[in-house]
């Protein structure tokens, strides 16, 4: 069956600007989108055009300027925190930097049991922490340690572990590997789409990288200066981009893997 | 990840304590800091001679096995007054540095937290107190209220706070930037509860090395309010008021202002390389 998990309505966000002046910052431009359930949605563009802004809108941890974000057909924009909690349990984030994805003075086991806490989820913690490792294909004995103690895609295989313990149905994933050397991203990716059917997962999967978006979702919308040019099926916009954007992007695949190296 | 776990915390726990003895700033100034409290503790309950004890027939004694220290020009025991004066400054230095972190610490957190004009207004009223000196306000408070103790701790809690809102406020943004606060915002934690589990452990060591540094400029700042008269009052003993009475007999007892000296150069360095140590270790764990 599928609807809607998450809608962007005529969405605008704009920041004050930096200075004393007057002017905004429109990040993002009458956006309209739509996360189909159960479907695997890349969002797409350059760095500045938006992707993290709305990211934060879909999770609600920042109002839009204009238009409204709905959450299984209900709004959620404007509404106080303590009407969120269903909200908060379903839709879940895994950020891109594993630096800073993590608190480092904390006992992963605290890591992973910290989103049951706050959302009152009642489970055997050290139980669930197990399993949750698991998912992520970590030994159990990682809950002891802290977080600097790993590597950058383990951190990235707990920040992962960590969204799914509430049970999301939406996980929205903001350059989640960008910040990974090739294999590991390889690594972190497979797990990923694995991890999406297994827990009938709808993604939303933010980059700014066209091959990685083709490797892993069904949709893509690509984003162009705070506004949406195309959206389609990969298969389709791959084969046939409308936009001159999107076949910039498309052209830069080659070049980017071939200059880049080991990233 | 082959560690056994439980053995973990104990190796993590053992392996700090080494790297706080491997510390030199960090073990010296534990010692002396340690060293004055202890002492402070002590002069409650006993001195070798009552602090406050005149013996007119040994004024301005030198150094001996009764007095070891010698005595002062009423005949009071020179060492006992250098211990009882210790809790003075443990009292100034203390309370002035709770009093400014008690007010400093929740105004830094708020100011980067909120972004809009009332933690302008609290950022800008910072930097004008911060312009203020400790000495001017000690001045009007001393006009105002009377000379004592708790003036002093008054001002210079006073004239620190604008130091602990900055402090918190940098240290807490790193913090607050960082993407486990969006996550935890994510996973429905409130803007409380954040401060508590991330925020506080986060800035902690920062914390408490910044009331290091600011207990040792206390001392200074004490003892020259008390030399100057705006402080602890005579009778009562600090190293400020000793050293301000000792200066009439520099030419024939020199030695009389040179305890009181050493004291507070002592109890400053201890404390500022207490808190270079924290720093240090914090440093060397990465910043953690
Ligand atoms: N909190 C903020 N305050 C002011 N301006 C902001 C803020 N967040 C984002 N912006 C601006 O909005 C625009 C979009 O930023 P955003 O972070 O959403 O882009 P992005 O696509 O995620 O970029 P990147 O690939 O670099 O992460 C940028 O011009 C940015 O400067
Ligand atoms: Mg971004």
């Amino acid at each position: 069956m599928s609807g809607s998990e998450l809608q962007l309505v005529g969405v605008s966000k704009t920041y004050p600007s930096p200075g004393w002046g007057r002017d905004e910052v429109a990040a993002l431009t009458d956006v309209s989108l739509d996360v189909v359930r159960g479907q695997s949605l890349g969002i797409v563009g350059e760095s500045g055009s938006g992707k993290s802004t709305l990211a934060r809108l879909l999770l609600a941890l920042e109002q839009p300027s204009a238009g409204r974000v709905l959450f299984r057909d209900e709004q959620i924009s404007g509404r106080a925190e303590r009407d969120l909690r269903l909200f908060r349990r379903s839709v879940q984030i895994v950020f891109q930097d594993p630096m800073s994805s993590l608190d480092p003075r904390m006992k992963i086991h605290d890591i992973l049991a910290e989103p049951l806490r706050a959302l009152g989820v009642e489970v055997d913690e050290a139980e669930r922490v197990r399993s949750l490792l698991e998912s992520v294909e970590l030994p159990p004995s990682a809950a002891k340690r802290c977080a600097f103690q790993f590597s950058g895609g383990q951190r990235q295989r707990i920040a992962i572990a960590r969204a799914l313990g509430p049970s999301p149905s939406v996980l929205i994933a903001d350059e989640a590997v960008s910040a990974l050397d090739v294999s590991v991203r390889a690594q972190i990716l497979n797990l990923l789409s694995s991890l999406v059917t297994d827990f009938d997962l709808t993604l939303v999967f933010i980059s700014h990288d066209m091959a990685v978006i083709r490797h892993l979702c069904d949709a893509v919308a690509v984003l162009y200066r705070g506004s949406i040019v195309e959206t389609g099926l990969t298969s389709d916009v791959f084969r046939s981009p409308r936009e001159a954007y999107t076949q910039e992007l498309l052209a830069a695949i080659p070049r980017i893997r071939a200059g880049r190296g080991r990233d | 990840m082959t560690l056994l776990a439980g053995k973990v915390d104990e190796a993590q726990r053992r392996s700090a304590f080494r790297r706080w003895r491997a510390n030199p700033s960090a073990l010296l100034g534990t010692v002396i800091v340690g060293v004055i409290a202890l002492t402070a503790l002590v002069s409650l309950v006993w001195t070798p001679y009552g602090p406050l004890a005149i013996d007119t027939n040994h004024t301005l004694s030198a150094m001996s096995a009764s007095h070891w220290l010698g005595t002062d020009e009423y005949g009071r025991d020179t060492l006992s007054r250098l211990m009882a004066s210790c809790k003075i400054t443990m009292y100034v230095g203390g309370l002035s540095v709770l009093f400014a972190t008690a007010i400093g610490l929740p105004l830094g957190i708020w100011s980067a937290w909120n972004k809009g004009w009332v933690s302008q207004l609290i950022l800008r009223a910072a930097d004008v107190l911060y312009g203020f000196p400790a000495l001017l306000a000690a001045s009007l408070f001393a006009a105002a209220f009377g000379a004592s103790t708790n003036t002093v701790v008054l001002a210079i809690g006073i004239a620190y706070i604008p130091v602990f809102v900055r402090v918190t406020r940098s240290a807490a943004l790193v913090i607050l930037n960082a993407e486990y606060v969006l996550a935890a915002l994510a996973y429905g934690r409130r803007p409380f509860a954040i401060v508590r589990k991330h925020v506080l452990p986060g800035i902690g060591s920062i914390i408490v090395a910044q009331m290091s540094l600011l207990f040792s400029i206390a001392v200074l700042a004490e003892s020259g309010l008390d030399y100057l008269g705006l402080g602890t009052a005579p009778p009562n003993s600090s190293w400020g008021t000793m050293l301000q009475s000792a200066q009439n007999y520099l030419s024939s007892d020199a030695l009389l202002c040179l305890w009181p000296s050493l004291a507070i150069v002592l109890c400053v360095l201890g404390f500022s390389l207490l808190s270079e140590g924290v720093s240090e270790l914090r440093d060397e764990r990465g910043g953690r």
